[in-house]
């Protein structure tokens, strides 16, 4: 869990929440603790923040992970 | 890419020193067994678990006490879902919900906010577990439920801070450590500065690394290469996500919020300010104070050997239960109920499934 999810800011929205894309789908996060973030810069979310501002090599790297974890974690 | 691996698989096998290297995260654990790096390296370099997943390490009193506290009516129950599984002395969460108990898995800690609002006459509790990656998360959710005046929704910390068990296991003489592979993640929060203080103080190396195979071997050579010159510094192998600095706008969340107390972890016993309490401000937020939970004993697991795990003094395969009466199905103790727990990963990742790198 401590991995984190890559996505793409796509809007800001007030009380610093956003709007971002993981992997084709949209979901609304807060940006409360990487306030710098603009729209379309991709960041790690955890448990619904964004925890830090990655560039793109490492989102794609990261969402590659995951969907390997995500196969061999299945039991 | 691949010929990269077996460079660093060859400069690791160069060595022949009894090197002994400590995970720290689960998600360094379970990235271990899924690609099978273990069997890949020497039988001179050993891989230990560390206490990096929160679940596991959270005391038997303290899961007894959730499971104690949900069995109030008038409670909502939210907690990320490896939590629900874990046995505690009598019941799990699981158990308790299909007993009528309202407990509810959320994926952020801000659904908390909807769910309290929405359910003015019930009192909503999140359950708050993890290390300084999740802490943040929690803390602003408390900010913001004060900001809406909630005055139904409070916390049950049992949020631990990952140095300073640590610092226990590096003074520790029964257990042998050589060097960290340091959490990813947290260390995104934190900063390289407690590593820097750890690898000071005690002599030891740690790295912080990545979740790719590449990554976790690029870690322990460049282990390895500090050992081999006697340095112990701290160093970031994963730096296309961790900075030095670390997320200051974090780190800040927790301390508008938390401020550190004892905790008690599984395995290691109690820690002074390596939990995370409610500073007075928040008070009225504090679930153990809100319901007046008592403290509870730890009673032990019957056979279990999670504690020892946790500290790299054992390995799951030790346990007379591992895959005979404890299975992910099945599981007797949370090192085999967290994905990121020891167990879990050794059993789920039997060579048959594992992925080996060419
Ligand atoms: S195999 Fe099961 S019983 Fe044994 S240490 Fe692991 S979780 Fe505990």
């Amino acid at each position: 869990m401590c991995l984190g999810v890559p996505g793409r800011i796509i809007e800001m929205k007030e009380n610093y929440r956003a709007i971002v894309d993981v992997n084709g789908n949209r979901m609304e996060i807060s940006v409360r603790l990487t306030p710098e973030v603009q729209v379309g810069q991709y960041v790690l979310i955890h448990a619904g923040f964004a925890m830090e501002i990655i560039d793109e090599d490492a989102a794609r790297e990261t969402m590659q992970l995951l969907l390997e974890v995500m196969e061999y974690g299945q039991l | 890419m691949a010929s990269y691996s077996q460079r660093l698989l060859q400069v690791i096998r160069s060595t022949n020193r009894e090197i002994s290297l400590m995970e720290v995260c689960g998600t360094h654990t379970m990235a271990i067994a899924r690609s099978g790096i273990r069997e890949l390296l020497p039988p001179n370099i050993r891989l230990l678990s560390g206490p990096g997943c929160p679940v596991c390490v959270t005391s038997q009193g303290d899961i007894d006490s959730v499971i104690e506290m949900v069995r109030r009516e008038e409670v909502i129950l939210l907690t990320f879902g490896d939590m629900m599984r874990v046995p505690g002395t009598r019941s799990s969460l699981q158990e308790e919900r299909s007993r009528g108990a309202d407990v509810r898995v959320v994926y952020s800690p801000l659904e908390a906010l909807k769910i309290a609002e929405n359910n003015p006459d019930r009192e909503v509790v999140f359950l708050g577990i993890g290390f300084e990656t999740t802490v943040p998360t929690v803390a602003v959710t408390l900010e913001e439920a004060r900001e809406a005046g909630l005055h139904n929704f409070s916390l049950f910390s049992l949020h631990k801070l990952v140095p300073p068990a640590l610092e226990l296991i590096m003074s520790d003489p029964e257990i042998r450590v050589d060097g960290l592979i340091c959490p990813g993640h947290v260390t995104a929060v934190t900063g390289l500065r407690p590593y820097e203080t750890l690898a000071h103080k005690y002599g030891k190396p740690c790295v912080v690394t990545g979740f790719e195979a590449v990554d976790i071997l690029e870690g322990i050579v460049m282990l390895i290469h500090q050992l081999q010159n006697s340095t112990a510094r701290a160093e970031i192998q994963y730096k296309r996500v961790v900075k030095p600095e670390g997320n200051p706008a974090a780190m800040d969340a927790i301390w508008r919020v938390f401020e550190t107390a004892p905790s008690r972890w599984r395995g290691l016993g109690m820690i002074p300010d390596s939990g995370l309490q409610l500073r007075d401000e928040y008070a009225a937020m504090d679930a153990r104070r809100k319901f007046n939970l008592p403290e509870m004993e730890d009673i032990p697991i019957k056979g279990c050997i999670c504690g020892a795990v946790l500290t790299g003094k054992k390995i799951p395969t030790d346990c007379a239960l591992f895959g005979r009466s404890c299975t992910p199905l099945e599981p007797v103790g949370p090192c085999m109920v967290s994905q990121e727990g020891a167990c879990a990963a050794y059993y789920r990742y039997t060579p048959g499934k594992r992925k080996v790198l060419e």
